[in-house]
This record gives C-alpha cells, sequence and structure tokens, in this order.
C-alpha cells in the first residue's frame, strides 16, 4: 500500500497559514478551474500569498509548485508580501492622464513618502498603481481597499488623508 | 403616504459621495417626521450631475444634482419631495436634454430600476426576450442574433450570430457561456454601469445564449477592480435563482442554465479571450494560439461562446423587439447602438448611447460641452489605451466600425478620452509602449521586448538632436511595424496605434530637448 502523503512532506510551515489554506482548498479546490478562487480566497484570508504557503496549495490542487508560483506571479493583484493596513491604487491611465493624474501621483507619492508598490514607515499604506478603475467620467481616480474616489485633487487627498487618519 | 426618492448606488456616484448623501435624507426625513423610501438605483450616466437624486412625482421622476449632503436641508426646504423649485432641480429626468436625444436600447432600464429588484426587472420589460427565446429553436435564436447585425462590442467588432452559430454547430457533451466583464481599457464603464445598474439584463442575455447554443454553464470574469459590480451580479444571480430564471429547469423549460461570478486578478491581457479562458482555467493569462477558435475548443477544451458584457445585454431586447428593430439603428455595416463613453477632461462626462453614425464632434461638443479645462482640444483616443489618437481635425468623423478603420483608428469598446492642448503626446506614445510592456504576457517576442525597446527609443528620440531623432524615428516605425504584422494578439499588435498616430499627426511634441534648445 502506498504510504499516504503527510504533511511532513512539505517545508516549515506557520499553522496559521496551513490553517488558513486548508479552509480554502477544503472549500474551493473541487470546482473546475479553481486556482484564482483558491489564491484570492488565501489573499483575502492572509493579506496576501505567502511563499511557504504555495508548496502546500501546489500539494492541495495536484499541481506543481511551479505552476503555482507562475500564477501567483503572473497576476498584478497577488501578492506575495503583506500590504499596509490600507491600500491605496491609484489609477495611471489615459483618461485620468488628461485630468491631471501625473501630478496628483507624484504629490500622493510626496506626501506618503513611498513610490510604487511601496508601504508607508508606519505600516498604514501601501500605493499600488492601477489602470483604469471604470470611474473614467470622474478623473482622476482612486480606490481606497474597495472604496472608489473621484475627480481626486492634491488638496482633496490631503483633506482626506487628514480626515482618515 | 411614502414618498420614492432615489440615490445611485453606482460606483462612479459613490466616488462622489452618493452614499453621505442617502444618509443625509434619510437623517433629514427622521428629523422632519417625513416617510421616505430611498431606493438605490444605477446610474444615468450622466456623470457630470452626479450625485443625481430623483423624487417619483405625479409627472414623473424629477431629478436634482450634483447633490452633496450640505444641500440636502436646503431640498427639504424646498419641498423636493414633491418636485420644489430648487437651484439643483433639473426638471423631469426624461427632459434632461442630454438624456433625451439618446436612443438607449441596451441602456433602457439602467439608472431607472432598482438592481437588486427582480420584480422591478419584471415591471419594465425584463425577460421578455427570454420568454420570446424559450419559444424558439436554437438555430432561430441564432438566426435572429446574425440578423440583427450585432457586432463583438468588446472591441474586435466580430458578429455575435456567426460566432454563435460556429458554437452551436459544434457537437460536444458541454458547452460554456462565457461573458468578458474585464473591461480594462482606459475610458470605458459601460459594462460596469451595466452590471451595476441592470445586473439581469446580463443574466438573461447569457441564459438566452445558453439556449441558443445549447450551454448549461455560464461564467462571468469580473475584473477585480469592480468590486461594487461583483456584489450587484452576486446579488442579481441568488435572486435569479431564487425565482427559477437559473437552475436546473430554466422557467420550466426543462433547460438547464447555470451562473458564475469568477473574479479576474488585475492583468489587462485577460480581456483578451483566450487568454481570459486560461486565466478561468486557473493558470496564467497566457494568450493562445488560435485556431482553434473558442467556439468549437474554448473553455476547458470544450466548445465556448465568449462575448463581451454589453453584448450580451443588447441579446435581450433583439429578442423581445425582433431583429429587425434593432438593425433599423446604426449606419453601414456597424447596426444598432454603441453605449459611448466620454470621459477625460470634458465638461460633460458620460455615458451617451446612440445609433452608429454620430460625429466625434457632435458627442465631444454636443454631449461634453467642450474640455473641462475650457482650452481647444488636442486629441482625442477611441478605443483604449490601443486606440489611435485622433487629431482635432478628424473630429468629423462619424462613428462606425468602418469609418475609424479608414482613419486608422478603432471605434473598439466605445470609449472616448479627450485631451485638451496641454497634452504632451511624446509622453503618450510612450506611456502606450510602457502600458504595453506592463501589461505583456510574455509569450511572443514582439510584444514582449518590442515594447520596452519602444520606451527606450522613445526617450532617445525626446532626449537627442535632430540627427539622433531621425534615426531614431527610423527604429522606431520599424519596431512598431515588426510588433503589428508579428505580435500574437491584439495587445502588441495594437499597441503602436497609439504611438504611430502620435508621430504622424503630433510630430512637433517628439522634437528632441536638444532641437527644443535651439534659439
Amino acid at each position: 500500500m502506498k504510504p499516504a502523503k503527510t504533511i511532513a512532506s512539505l517545508p516549515p510551515i506557520d499553522d496559521a497559514v496551513r490553517a488558513a489554506v486548508l479552509d480554502v482548498t477544503v472549500r474551493l479546490k473541487d470546482q473546475p478551474g479553481a486556482l484564482l478562487p483558491v489564491l484570492h480566497g488565501v489573499q483575502n484570508a492572509l493579506g496576501y500569498v505567502p511563499e511557504e504557503a504555495i508548496p502546500l496549495i501546489a500539494r492541495e490542487m495536484n499541481l506543481s509548485r511551479a505552476d503555482v508560483h507562475g500564477v501567483v506571479s503572473f497576476y498584478h493583484f497577488f501578492r506575495m508580501h503583506p500590504a499596509g493596513k490600507r491600500t491605496i491604487y491609484l489609477c495611471r491611465a489615459e483618461s485620468c492622464q488628461s485630468m491631471g493624474a501625473a501630478k496628483l501621483e507624484q504629490h500622493i507619492k510626496q506626501r506618503l513618502g513611498v513610490d510604487f508598490h511601496e508601504t508607508t514607515t508606519d505600516g498604514a499604506w501601501t500605493l499600488e498603481p492601477v489602470y483604469c478603475l471604470g470611474n473614467c467620467a470622474c478623473s482622476p481616480a482612486m480606490m481606497v481597499d474597495d472604496e472608489l474616489k473621484g475627480r481626486v485633487t492634491p488638496e482633496s487627498f490631503d483633506a482626506w488623508l487628514l480626515e482618515t487618519k | 403616504m411614502s414618498m420614492t426618492v432615489y440615490v445611485p448606488r453606482d460606483a462612479s456616484a459613490l466616488s462622489l459621495g452618493a452614499d453621505a448623501v442617502a444618509k443625509a435624507i434619510e437623517a433629514e426625513a427622521a428629523c422632519r417626521n417625513l416617510d421616505v423610501r430611498i431606493v438605490r438605483n444605477g446610474s444615468r450616466g450622466v456623470y457630470w450631475l452626479e450625485p443625481m437624486v430623483e423624487v417619483e412625482t405625479p409627472t414623473g421622476r424629477v431629478a436634482y444634482g450634483p447633490v452633496q449632503p450640505t444641500d440636502v436641508m436646503g431640498l427639504f426646504d424646498a419641498d423636493f419631495l414633491h418636485g420644489g423649485v430648487d437651484v439643483l432641480n433639473l426638471g423631469l429626468t426624461e427632459e434632461i436634454p442630454w438624456l433625451k436625444s439618446q436612443q438607449r436600447l441596451t441602456f433602457a432600464r439602467a439608472g431607472i430600476v432598482d438592481p437588486r429588484s427582480l420584480d422591478d426587472y419584471l415591471a419594465h420589460d425584463g425577460y421578455r426576450g427570454l420568454a420570446a427565446a424559450l419559444k424558439m429553436e436554437p438555430s432561430a435564436i441564432v438566426q435572429a442574433v446574425t440578423d440583427s447585425g450585432l457586432r463583438g462590442r468588446g472591441g474586435a467588432a466580430f458578429p455575435a450570430g456567426i460566432k454563435w452559430k460556429t458554437c452551436l454547430d459544434a457537437a460536444a457533451d458541454q458547452k460554456y457561456i462565457v461573458c468578458n466583464a474585464d473591461e480594462g481599457d482606459s475610458g470605458t464603464f459601460s459594462d460596469r454601469m451595466i452590471m451595476e445598474g441592470d445586473p439581469f439584463v446580463l443574466i438573461e442575455g447569457m441564459t438566452i445564449a445558453g439556449l441558443a447554443v445549447g450551454a448549461t454553464r455560464g461564467y462571468i470574469y469580473l475584473r477585480i477592480e469592480y468590486p461594487h459590480a461583483q456584489r450587484a451580479l452576486e446579488a442579481a444571480i441568488e435572486a435569479a435563482r431564487a425565482r427559477g430564471y437559473l437552475g436546473d429547469n430554466v422557467c420550466g423549460s426543462g433547460k438547464a442554465f447555470h451562473l458564475e461570478v469568477r473574479m479576474a486578478a488585475g492583468a489587462y491581457i485577460c480581456g483578451e479571450e483566450t487568454s481570459l479562458l486560461e486565466s478561468l482555467e486557473g493558470k496564467r493569462g497566457q494568450v493562445r494560439f488560435k485556431p482553434p477558435l473558442p467556439a468549437i475548443q474554448g473553455l476547458f477544451g470544450k466548445p465556448t461562446v465568449i462575448n463581451n458584457v454589453i453584448t450580451l445585454a443588447t441579446v435581450p431586447i433583439i429578442l423581445d423587439r425582433g431583429a429587425p428593430f434593432y438593425r433599423d439603428y446604426g449606419m453601414g455595416k456597424s447596426r444598432g447602438t454603441l453605449p459611448l463613453q466620454l470621459a477625460g477632461n470634458v465638461k460633460q462626462p458620460g455615458l451617451v448611447e446612440r445609433a452608429f453614425g454620430l460625429t466625434l464632434r457632435e458627442l465631444i461638443e454636443g454631449y461634453g460641452g467642450g474640455t473641462a479645462s475650457g482650452r481647444p482640444v488636442r486629441a482625442v483616443q477611441v478605443g483604449g489605451p490601443l486606440g489611435a489618437y485622433i487629431p482635432a481635425t478628424q473630429l468629423d468623423t462619424p462613428i462606425d466600425y468602418e469609418a475609424f478603420a479608414a482613419i486608422g483608428g478603432m471605434v473598439g469598446h466605445g470609449g472616448v478620452v479627450v485631451f485638451d492642448d496641454t497634452v504632451d503626446m511624446a509622453a503618450q506614445a510612450r506611456f502606450a509602449m510602457e502600458f504595453c510592456a506592463i501589461e505583456s504576457c510574455g509569450k511572443c517576442t514582439p510584444c514582449r521586448i518590442g515594447s520596452t525597446r519602444g520606451v527606450e527609443v522613445i526617450d532617445r528620440i525626446v532626449a537627442g538632436d535632430a540627427a539622433e531623432k531621425a534615426r531614431n524615428e527610423a527604429v522606431l516605425r520599424d519596431l512598431c511595424q515588426t510588433m503589428v504584422a508579428g505580435s500574437l494578439c491584439a495587445l502588441g499588435g495594437m499597441a503602436p496605434f497609439p504611438v504611430l498616430s502620435a508621430l504622424d499627426h503630433f510630430h512637433k511634441d517628439f522634437e528632441g530637448a536638444k532641437q527644443k534648445a535651439l534659439p
């Protein structure tokens, strides 16, 4: 009889990460094309897809680690490192450009002291670029977690930041 | 008697403070002991007047906008619940000229109905297309779509009926309907508006497609940037399932149709149909070679109809009113209406659904009211980040697939982004290449490498002197030609269009820094 695969055959993994991954895979892994829903589930639960989760996801989904890593790294939305408490997605696309997005981008980077893909030192904000939020009639736009904002100006950004703090 | 007030829950309206307005109305009504029922509708697409509040009166709905929470007390003082006069009063919504002159077929209900209410949908002619389709043979449904002249609204403009016929004729134990809701083009938001404002029409369209080609399962591949649309769709799917419009036995017909929303993960390329299918299968979103066509071997290797949101959401009205009704709108080979999305630097942005044939000038000057900045229009990008930049001298081009192709542009998904005369077209050209480099799936070399080289060459053109510029311009044109001819899909194949159009029409912007420094 073939010995059952045990968790011991996997590299060490944090208990909380393991529990979160298994909770998602048990629910979702049997639907067709389950990898994206599974990764969304893991990122929802943990805020990111930790490197150490990949071997476990691969085993649960009967995929190679390379397959899973390839998918996680392909999509801009999946992150392999934790983000700040809240994430600002700033639109860089053409419609927002036509309404001064480049100036706004500069202002926000300076104000928060970070570049794109970076987190402020206090861990409060992560800044990510995004290419269109579908709010082009109210450009320039940004989304904070899942809260959309339109006609953002450097001044309104500062006012909002003060209010939020 | 309870008064009905409409405050949109459309994401764009929310981004301008619609939630705070709804709360303020609720609080003020409670304060004054008035019985007010707030309906959270979708947006009518008059975004320059959002948040636009409407009140039900005996003569029709009266609109007020743009309303901020601080305006609410004044509105109550002016008795807006009975259509009272106020500076924000816009009169009857249906009579606002910007809306009245439109021809809303696909968007007939958007902004009018409560998107969470199936009863409201049914009360506004909803599910009449499905009722008609259930009485028809599959081939007759496909024929109706073919006869209507409906072409894919995602951008490629391929006749929907032909796609459906190919899938219908393919024999298989399982077929799929996939809705491409990965609306990634800048300047477009019509998919989002339909999904948030009238989600049942998309569900109905997909169900009809399922009946037409014999597919029992459907997926809506929705971009992650649209959380509001996700909530609206999931609520609508649940409501439709509970009432037997989805499931094993659609409306008691004995035919099954199951529908599910799948979230994307922020890759622009997944709006390309074969890459989208890869993504749905749980893989990297890399483009597939064609053939085989998705209609023959699509999702999980099975015959699949994959259409854009607007294409599928237009099917119900075609089945309900008949193919000739739809076909009679439009011009040439572009039949029906196109929901245009007017965005960017424009005074009155929003959604304009009109028959094909409207000119860009009528759209931008008539509906748009010129630029928001008040400066002259210099360039217009139509069709998203891969669309050509059209100079102000070509604004009289009618919006029609063939007329646009004739001037080297494309209508695409109908997004129109206006730029004023402060735009630096060399920077826009550079951005097109940069965007292609960021979003390339990496499968084919012209797109993966060409886009990065494109950015570098444009940088050299802008930084160099006249001789340097001439040398590098030749390289850039050659590179663009390689990308157009050698790329596997439209991303690499069309990213050169904005670049070349900028070079051709706005040559001066590429003058190098050294050239500009000369006296």
